[in-house]
């Protein structure tokens, strides 16, 4: 019988090993898995490739695991924002590498690597210094850029409601790069805040189909980063 | 006897509400973080506009009452919103195929500089010890039929913002459509830019001074 229903975060991403692809979903704070984030911190994996909108905030989430040195290169578009320093202060010593991705382009590069595709031609960023050492091809006069698939190990993604079979559903603007990184990464890690009996999701309504999913933890009331960050909490929690 | 009021124009209010006046009924818009933020408060009675926001949001309402914010329910700038009835939720691949495959009709962006020929530089100064940052900038322009920018006519040290060739990085080449300025409005066109209003007290020999190109004028 399939059941993905894992008991705890700490036990969801106990196999994320050193120099591991993650994913991890989220614009800001809205739909950051913090508590399986917080898993990782205290699992300890190296030299990790992290694909994540943003850089995250404070001193917890994402900020946290990259503040821990676990992350050698990051992946995003958007890596500072309010209340974002860890990243910035390791990027400007050089010790943090940083691949900086148009939004647009990084959700289609996860959507690829989800799909089989291994890479496609876009226009955006065309004349831009992030189209440096890029193919560009015309199509119909106009001037597009080959932009190639990511794929991951592992995808760390938060949504609202799961079954056990990892049919999921989303809150509102949360859902963001969710279901692009399911479908992307060997293993999706999946934190719900309600696991759900299989049938209470309506088929119609289901967002992430649950063949994309590998494993799901019940975290019925997930920290609020903002909040943490306000309150200059650190994880560890000391 | 200087008459001509040189100093003044329009303030941010008005600068969007000029904008807004140009958004025909029943569009699709994304409005950039900040300064653009402000144009939906002035669309005319009568239209319908539908806001975009990139993180995954059609039909985007004002920011809600104080205590009834959502983190969970927020614009491309992280600021929480409302969703307006018959509003929808979407992913992001998805969010951006409305941006990159040209379902979206107006987007209004900031500018650090705009050139003649309508190449926009708003996204990093290049400096090197900067934290390069591009958000969907570059998808937006590429991607969005029309692109309005809004920016005050020069920098904070006076500097002109519309030049001949833009000298920050570029987000994209020949996108921008037409620059709404503290001192006037103007139309990036194959024959270069056209003054198209002024703003009160602004003359056209102000702002061409205050302008890094040569500019000319529909009047």
């Amino acid at each position: 019988m399939i059941n993905k229903i894992f008991q705890s975060a700490a036990d969801a991403v106990e196999d994320i090993s050193d120099g591991s692809v993650v994913m991890i979903s989220g614009f800001g704070e809205a739909g950051s898995p913090i508590e399986l984030i917080h898993a990782l911190v205290d699992r300890g994996a190296k030299n990790l490739t992290v694909v994540s909108n943003n850089t995250g905030s404070g001193n917890v989430g994402l900020a946290a695991l990259i503040e821990n040195r676990q992350v050698g290169k990051m992946i995003c578009s958007f890596p500072r924002t309010a209340n974002s320093t860890v990243f910035p202060e390791l990027y400007r010593k050089g010790e943090i590498e940083l691949e900086l991705v148009p939004q647009g382009t990084l959700a289609e590069r996860i959507r690829a690597g989800g799909a089989g595709i291994p890479a496609f031609y876009t226009p955006t960023a065309v004349d831009t210094p992030l189209s440096e050492g890029k193919e560009v091809r015309i199509f119909n006069g106009i001037r597009y850029i080959l932009e190639s698939a990511i794929k991951a190990d592992f995808a760390l993604v938060k949504c609202k409601s799961a079954d056990r079979l990892g049919n999921l559903i989303y809150n509102k603007t949360a859902r963001n790069f969710g279901p692009v990184m399911c479908m992307a990464a060997k293993t999706c890690i999946v934190q719900a805040r309600e696991i759900v009996e299989q049938g209470k999701i309506d088929p119609e309504a289901v967002v992430t189909p649950g063949i994309f999913v590998t494993r799901i933890v019940e975290i019925p009331h997930p920290a609020h980063e903002s909040q943490l960050v306000l309150e200059n909490r650190r994880y560890p929690w000391i | 006897m200087d008459i001509v009021k040189t100093n003044s124009g329009w303030d941010r209010n008005q600068m969007a509400q000029k904008v807004a006046l140009d958004i025909p009924d029943g569009s699709y818009v994304n409005l950039g973080i900040g300064l653009p933020e402000l144009v939906a408060a002035y669309v005319p009675e009568g239209r319908e506009v539908i806001y975009h926001t990139e993180n995954g949001l059609l039909g985007m309402g004002s920011a809600p009452e104080t205590g009834f914010e959502d983190p969970e329910l927020i614009n491309a700038g992280k600021k929480a919103v409302t969703a307006i009835q018959g509003a929808c939720f979407f992913h992001h691949a998805d969010s951006f195929a409305m941006i990159r495959g040209g379902h979206i009709d107006i987007c209004v962006l900031g500018a650090m500089q705009v050139s003649e020929e309508g190449d926009l530089a708003n996204w990093s100064t290049g400096e090197p010890h900067s934290i390069p940052a591009v958000g969907g900038a570059m998808d937006l322009v590429s991607g969005v039929k029309t692109i309005f920018i809004i920016t005050q006519h020069v920098t904070k040290d006076g500097e002109p913002k519309i030049v001949g060739k833009c000298t920050y990085p570029l987000t994209g080449k020949k996108v921008v459509d037409r620059i709404y300025t503290d001192l006037a409005i103007i139309d990036v066109t194959d024959a270069g830019l056209f003054v198209k209003e002024l703003a009160p007290g602004i003359t056209f020999e102000y702002v061409q001074k205050n302008t890094g190109v040569s500019l000319n004028r529909y009047f």
